[in-house]
């Protein structure tokens, strides 16, 4: 169970001036389970990578595998059911909210799953709690009638209704403030422990990155460069810089530390556990 | 979907056709487009195609670019060349029933398909070798030498540019919300037509709302610049001819006077269809 990218290409607007290699012999497995943070520059391909997981552009040359399955070579119908399947929320989804009341635009998607009407009740309703939101308030109102973070949440249980295996968000928190950023990934990580799918989640915040996510994919000029566990890649952290990217603030402060002291361990990267290697290390409790 | 469409799409290659003024541009194009309805002989066509041709050349915009933006087209330029083929009265040439081929006919279906391939290959070769600031600064100066259009000349340049700035941007945002609204499912190419026109909702409606917001958006980023509209404005690049531009007035006047000379010379020659 597994989403497997195998050499795979994307050239934008071939043969003409405007042409761009987007994706360049792209090969990673993505094993099922985890919550993997997909970090990169901008336009190193991110976006790029995440519309071919679930068959929305085609690739130049290369595929992908859900489970075994070669996406790009299905019928429509199947196609379809990829998309069910592999879930992916847009950078500012809110954008594509259309319907008069929020229940009715979360049912959309599972409308589309032609799924009983009982059953699309249910999935709103699962999906409008899931958000954090409150479903009785929230069922008959406009979503245009919202605050910009409400309309965010909306929208991503829009496609949470579809009840996706593997749940793909382009930059969930762009734009929104401290607050609204927690709350969002802090509902995303609760569904991921709860269901045990798998989250591609696209950032720019490496301390999001190092808190939430349990793998690392890194894009680099449409490669993938790196794909393991935060504390290995956390080590590269000359090249990632390199990349015009960064390690969380405390991963530079325990690497400034290992300096001067060698016995402490610099794969750290979350506060919680930087106090507590340093309490290790400093020998307990001490008022600073 | 909209990779077709070339008409409104800038092509830059900094070729001699680039670098024309606009106002030139403009004024070949219109004269060009007049010609072609003037012309009504095989040497007037010739010519509007060899003119066509040297542009292409000259303006070093691949060939198949300036095809492509033909391609929506062809089911138009192919139903007028069987309307006029076989609905112009005259001496028959080829008979199956009540279907009929006349002399008059081919010559008019033959020439029609000429004239519209002729017309929209001119003008959106103007368009691939203009930028679309260039474009309206053009027109901005031809309205101002109408009288009575003068005053709102400014005004009308700037919703034209305007409008032209957010075509790409509003296909992008047409083309991001309909794969947002397929990422959930959403089907816009089975069904019957009512089916299709109802699938369409979940893009027109976002559609709308973004466009709105932008034009306020717009509104409001201009007003904080102090845009009050044209009066007394001056321009960072003021628009002059130079050399070029009087060689292109000069083939512009020795093509009208071929093509409409073409009209009334007596060839010496008989042509396959007169």
């Amino acid at each position: 169970m597994s989403l497997k990218i195998e050499h795979l290409d994307h050239v934008y607007a071939q043969n003409s001036p405007f042409e761009f290699k987007a994706l360049d012999d792209v090969n990673v497995e993505l094993e099922n389970g985890h919550f993997i943070a997909l970090i990169g520059h901008t336009g190193s391909g991110k976006s790029t990578l995440i519309q071919h997981l679930n068959g929305l552009i085609e690739p130049t040359s290369g595929t992908v595998y859900l489970n075994g399955v070669d996406i790009f070579n299905q019928s429509k119908e199947d196609l379809v059911k990829t998309r069910f399947s592999v879930g992916l929320v847009f950078q500012y989804p809110e954008h594509q909210l259309f319907e008069e009341t929020v229940a009715k635009d979360v049912a959309f998607g599972p409308k589309n799953l032609k799924l009983s009407e009982e059953e699309i009740q249910e999935r709103v309703k699962w999906a409008i709690e899931m958000v954090g939101l409150d479903y009785e308030k929230m069922k008959d109102v406009s979503p245009f009638e919202l605050s910009g973070g409400q309309m965010r949440r909306v929208a991503i249980a829009g496609v949470l209704a579809m009840k996706p295996e593997v749940l793909i968000l382009d930059e969930p928190t762009a734009g929104l403030d401290p607050h609204g950023r927690d709350t969002i990934l802090g509902q995303i990580e609760k569904l991921h422990k709860a269901t045990g799918n798998t989250v591609i989640l696209v950032s720019h915040s490496m301390e999001d990155v190092g808190r939430y996510a349990d793998r690392i994919l890194v894009m680099y000029k449409g490669k993938a460069v790196y794909y393991d566990t935060p504390t290995v890649v956390f080590r590269h952290v000359d090249e990632l810089e390199k990349m015009g990217l960064a390690v969380p603030e405390v991963k530079y402060l325990m690497r400034a530390l290992k300096k001067r002291y060698p016995e402490i361990d610099d794969d750290i990267f979350t506060v919680e556990a930087a106090k507590a290697e340093i309490e290790r290390v400093f020998g307990g409790e001490r008022d600073v | 979907m909209f990779k077709d469409i070339t008409l409104g799409q800038y092509y830059p290659t900094g070729s001699v056709i680039h670098q024309l003024d606009p106002r030139t541009k403009i004024n070949f194009t219109l004269v060009y487009i007049v010609l072609l309805f003037v012309v009504n002989n095989p040497v007037g066509y010739l010519i509007a195609i060899g003119i066509l041709a040297l542009v292409i050349a000259l303006s070093k915009i691949p060939f198949v670019y300036i095809a492509r933006g033909l391609k929506p087209l062809i089911f138009i330029i192919v139903l007028t060349f069987i309307l006029n083929m076989f609905m112009t009265p005259g001496q028959v040439l080829w008979q199956w029933k009540a279907l009929h081929i006349t002399r008059e006919g081919l010559k008019l279906s033959i020439f029609m398909a000429l004239r519209l391939t002729l017309l929209v290959a001119g003008t959106s070769i103007m368009t691939l070798a203009t930028s679309p600031m260039d474009l309206t600064d053009g027109m901005e100066a031809g309205m101002s030498v109408i009288p009575g259009l003068k005053r709102v000349a400014h005004d009308l340049a700037m919703m034209m540019s305007i409008a032209l700035r957010f075509i790409p941007t509003l296909m992008e945002e047409t083309d991001k919300i309909m794969k947002a609204q397929k990422a959930r499912g959403a089907d816009f190419e089975t069904g019957n037509i009512i089916d299709r026109a109802k699938a369409l909702i979940p893009i027109l409606v976002p559609l709308f709302v973004s466009a709105f917001r932008r034009a306020d958006e717009l509104a409001t980023a201009m007003e904080a610049r102090c845009y009050r509209g044209g009066s007394g404005r001056t321009r960072m690049y003021v628009l002059a001819y130079a050399k070029r531009d009087a060689i292109a007035y000069i083939v512009l006047a020795a093509m009208t006077a071929a093509m409409i000379g073409s009209r009334f010379i007596q060839y010496p020659w008989p042509f396959p269809f007169g």
